[in-house]
C-alpha cells in the first residue's frame, strides 16, 4: 500500500502549493509574459486537483477529466489572446513591463 | 526478474518515490519560473513542470489527459510564450529589476494562501485509497462525460477557441486604416 500516492490529500495539497507559487508569481511579476506564465501554473495545479477528484472520488470518475479537458480548452484560449493583447501594446509602448503601462493613471 | 516492491535501501514503493519525483520537479520548476531573473529560462522550466505534471496525470490515471497536456501546454502554449518572450524581449528592460515594489506583499499573501490550502486540504477526505497506481480507464469515462451531459460546455469551448483564434489574429496583426493606433503606425513608417 502507498502512503503517499495512494491517497488524495498529497495531491491535493500539491495542487495548492503549486497554485500558491503561481499566485505569487502574478502579483510579483513586472513582465505581462511572466504574469501570464503564472497564471498557466495555476490552471494547472486546479487540474491537478480538479483530476485527482475524479480518481479518486467514484461518483466522479470520468467527469474530473472532462472538466480539465474544458479547462485546458479555456486555458489555450486564454493564452492565446493574452499574448495577443501583450504584443499589441508592446508594438505601441515598446515594453513587456506592466508597471509602465500607465497611460489610464492621472 | 520482477522488480521488488518497494525501493531498495530506502524502503518507499515506486509510486511514491514517482509522485514525490514528479511532485518535487513541478514545485521546483514551478519556483524556477516564478523567482528567476532570465526569461527565457523561464519559458524553459515552464515546460518542465508542464511535463512534471503530464506524469501526475498519469498517475491518476488520466492518460489521456497527459497526452492533451503534452500536445496543448508543451507543444502549443509554450511554444507561443517564447515566441511572444523573443519577439518582446527588449536591451532597455532592466534586468535586474523583475519584481515589482509589491513583491513582498504578495509573498506574504500567497504564503498565507499555502498555509490556509495545506489545512483546508491536508486532511479529513473520506476519498478511497487505492495501491499505486489506478489502471487507465478513465478515458472511456471521460469521453461519457464530455460527450453525455457536458455537450453543451464541449460546444462552447470549440467556438470559444474559435472566436479565441479570431481575436487572437485580429489583436497582433498590424492596425490598418481606420483601427486605434493606425496614425501612429503610418507616422513610424
Amino acid at each position: 500500500m502507498s502512503a503517499i500516492a495512494g491517497h488524495l490529500e498529497p495531491y491535493l495539497v500539491l495542487s495548492g502549493l503549486l497554485f500558491s507559487i503561481g499566485s505569487f508569481g502574478f502579483l510579483a511579476r513586472r513582465n505581462a509574459i511572466s504574469m501570464l506564465m503564472s497564471v498557466e501554473i495555476m490552471l494547472n495545479a486546479v487540474n491537478i486537483a480538479v483530476v485527482a477528484f475524479g480518481a479518486f472520488v467514484p461518483a466522479l470518475a470520468g467527469q474530473g477529466i472532462a472538466f480539465a479537458m474544458l479547462i485546458i480548452a479555456v486555458a489555450a484560449a486564454e493564452a492565446t489572446v493574452g499574448l495577443a493583447i501583450i504584443i499589441a501594446i508592446y508594438r505601441n509602448r515598446k515594453t513587456p513591463l506592466v508597471d509602465e503601462y500607465d497611460t489610464m493613471r492621472q | 526478474m520482477p522488480l521488488p516492491d518497494t525501493l531498495p535501501l530506502i524502503g518507499i514503493t515506486w509510486a511514491d518515490a514517482l509522485f514525490m519525483l514528479l511532485g518535487g520537479v513541478a514545485v521546483a520548476g514551478a519556483l524556477g519560473v516564478v523567482l528567476g531573473r532570465d526569461i527565457i529560462r523561464n519559458g524553459l522550466l515552464l515546460i518542465l513542470t508542464l511535463g512534471a505534471i503530464a506524469g501526475i496525470y498519469v498517475m491518476l490515471g488520466a492518460a489521456i489527459l497527459a497526452g492533451a497536456q503534452v500536445l496543448v501546454y508543451i507543444g502549443a502554449i509554450s511554444v507561443l510564450i517564447l515566441f511572444a518572450i523573443m519577439l518582446t524581449q527588449s536591451k532597455a528592460a532592466p534586468a535586474k529589476l523583475n519584481f515589482q515594489t509589491q513583491a513582498v506583499p504578495a509573498a506574504l499573501i500567497s504564503a498565507l494562501l499555502a498555509l490556509i490550502f495545506a489545512v483546508t486540504l491536508g486532511g479529513g477526505w473520506n476519498a478511497t485509497v487505492f495501491d499505486g497506481t489506478p489502471p487507465p480507464e478513465g478515458t472511456r469515462g471521460a469521453a461519457d462525460a464530455l460527450f453525455g451531459p457536458y455537450l453543451l460546455a464541449f460546444e462552447v469551448a470549440s467556438v470559444l477557441l474559435l472566436a479565441a483564434v479570431i481575436g487572437g489574429i485580429y489583436l497582433a496583426s498590424l492596425p490598418r486604416a481606420g483601427q486605434i493606433g493606425a496614425e501612429e503606425e503610418e507616422e513610424r513608417r
